[in-house]
């Protein structure tokens, strides 16, 4: 039935393991950037959703009504794309994390506005009373005890981070996880094998990222 | 003949992009409703017996969707299977989707409290029965929501078939946007489409889960 006359070679993959451990840094890194900015973003549209001017009201729930209802990859594409026809050419990688930012801000506003619910309006009233601004009551009364609530859909939201990095790849980034990879199946057409290893360093990437969050939320919230 | 604005073909050009994202969701869907709602069961019913299954379908939720269709149109061409970028396409996110619809599915089954499977039985339903026509039905209804937003989540997972050659929606506004240059504009009409789309969906979906919530 199959016609199997391939001969897997794994040697190369794994003399440029290096390289493509090198990418998965830059994987790591640009996922936890577009998620620190995103966080952010997130807060402040957060509080731009709850204000009484209409303008800012209306951009923040258009914001977040975007970034989630199109695809990621299209958003980038956007960027990536979209911004030269104003003559403003960005690198792949700023189109990247640009696009990775403006989606994490837009899901993880939604999360935010959950946890909120669960965090006492009381708790605001009487940071005012106490004399701090609204400011101060929203920055700290507010926040720390939402990061609290939302601690694990941040960590979820990371490692989707994480795996959508991937998406460089398609406006040309080539130094990423992803990127490195595809540029070394580029030279050797060994795309199985490569991808294959690939694979598993994204998993364990995933999954070091969620053991270290879990004994972060674990050392950071047992009280 | 040489022409750079959008003309009537390229609209058509969209639709047909569009509809091919249409038939990927939908067939995605199918295989991930189906296996997710099997899964989900045994997941739910046997929780340590399925822990391997429970490892391998995470494995497909942690490594990113664009590796796993390189892999399998690979792992297809060196096995020398014959089958069609297409069907790589839905394959892949149908295994995609039943990994995220079993943990759907679980959290519904497991929200049927256990005294309303404990009386089915108890009034003389075999097993089947009970899991037919009491708990399928109820665990139905919590996972409603999570199960529409996943359809949406597939439907714009979808988009990254294109690096496969798979020619859908984005593909061919990408292609468009080759030829007119106009990205901003082509990029437009290609999102407004998966925002419709998402947004039309969602709203149904908030209708429907009204409805089932009040009776």
């Amino acid at each position: 039935m199959f016609d199997f006359k391939y001969r897997f070679q794994w040697r190369q993959v794994i003399n440029n393991l290096p390289a493509m451990l090198d990418g998965a840094w830059i994987t790591f890194y640009t996922a936890l950037l577009s998620m620190v900015i995103g966080i952010v973003i997130a807060l402040t549209l957060l509080s731009m959703r709850r204000s009484n001017n209409v303008a800012l009201r209306s951009v923040a729930i258009g914001w977040v009504s975007v970034a989630r209802n199109t695809p990621a990859l299209l958003q980038i594409y956007f960027l990536y794309f979209g911004l030269g026809a104003f003559g403003a050419t960005i690198s792949s990688w700023a189109a990247l994390l640009a696009g990775i930012t403006f989606n994490n801000a837009g899901y993880l506003t939604e999360n935010f506005r959950g946890g909120l619910r669960a965090v006492p309006e009381t708790q605001t009233r009487a940071a005012r009373s106490l004399g701090m601004t609204s400011f101060q009551a929203y920055t700290r009364v507010v926040i720390p005890q939402l990061l609290r609530i939302v601690f694990y859909p941040i960590t979820n939201q990371m490692i989707w981070a994480l795996l959508m990095t991937s998406l460089g790849v398609v406006v040309g980034l080539n130094n990423d996880l992803m990127g490195a990879t595809k540029a070394l199946t580029d030279l050797s057409y060994r795309t199985f094998e490569y991808f294959a290893v690939a694979a598993i360093i994204y998993y364990v990437l995933a999954k070091l990222t969620f053991g270290v969050a879990r004994l972060a939320g674990w050392k950071l919230f047992s009280y | 003949m040489f022409s750079t604005d959008l003309t009537s073909n390229d609209l058509i050009f969209l639709v047909q992009g569009a509809w091919v994202t249409i038939e990927l969701t939908a067939l995605a869907m199918l295989i991930g409703t189906v296996f997710g709602t099997l899964f989900g069961f045994v997941r739910a019913s046997f929780p340590t017996a399925s822990i391997p299954l429970a490892f391998v379908l995470d494995v497909f939720r942690s490594v990113p969707l664009l590796i796993q269709f390189v892999l399998l149109n690979s792992a297809k061409s060196i096995v020398g299977l014959k089958i069609s970028p297409f069907t790589v396409g839905y394959v892949v996110l149908g295994v995609y989707a039943a990994a995220l619809c079993t943990e759907i599915v679980r959290g519904g089954v497991l929200a049927v409290p256990k005294s309303l499977r404990l009386a089915a039985r108890s009034l003389g339903l075999t097993s089947l029965q009970d899991t037919l026509h009491i708990t399928l039905p109820i665990a139905a209804r919590v996972a409603f929501p999570g199960w529409l937003n996943l359809m949406l989540a597939v439907m714009k997972d979808s988009a990254l078939v294109t690096w496969i050659g798979i020619i859908e929606l984005l593909r061919t506004a990408q292609q468009i946007n080759t030829r007119i240059n106009e990205p901003l504009f082509v990029f437009f009409i290609a999102g407004l489409f998966y925002y419709v789309v998402s947004w039309a969906v969602s709203q149904l979906g908030n209708q429907a889960e009204r409805r089932l919530q009040n009776d």
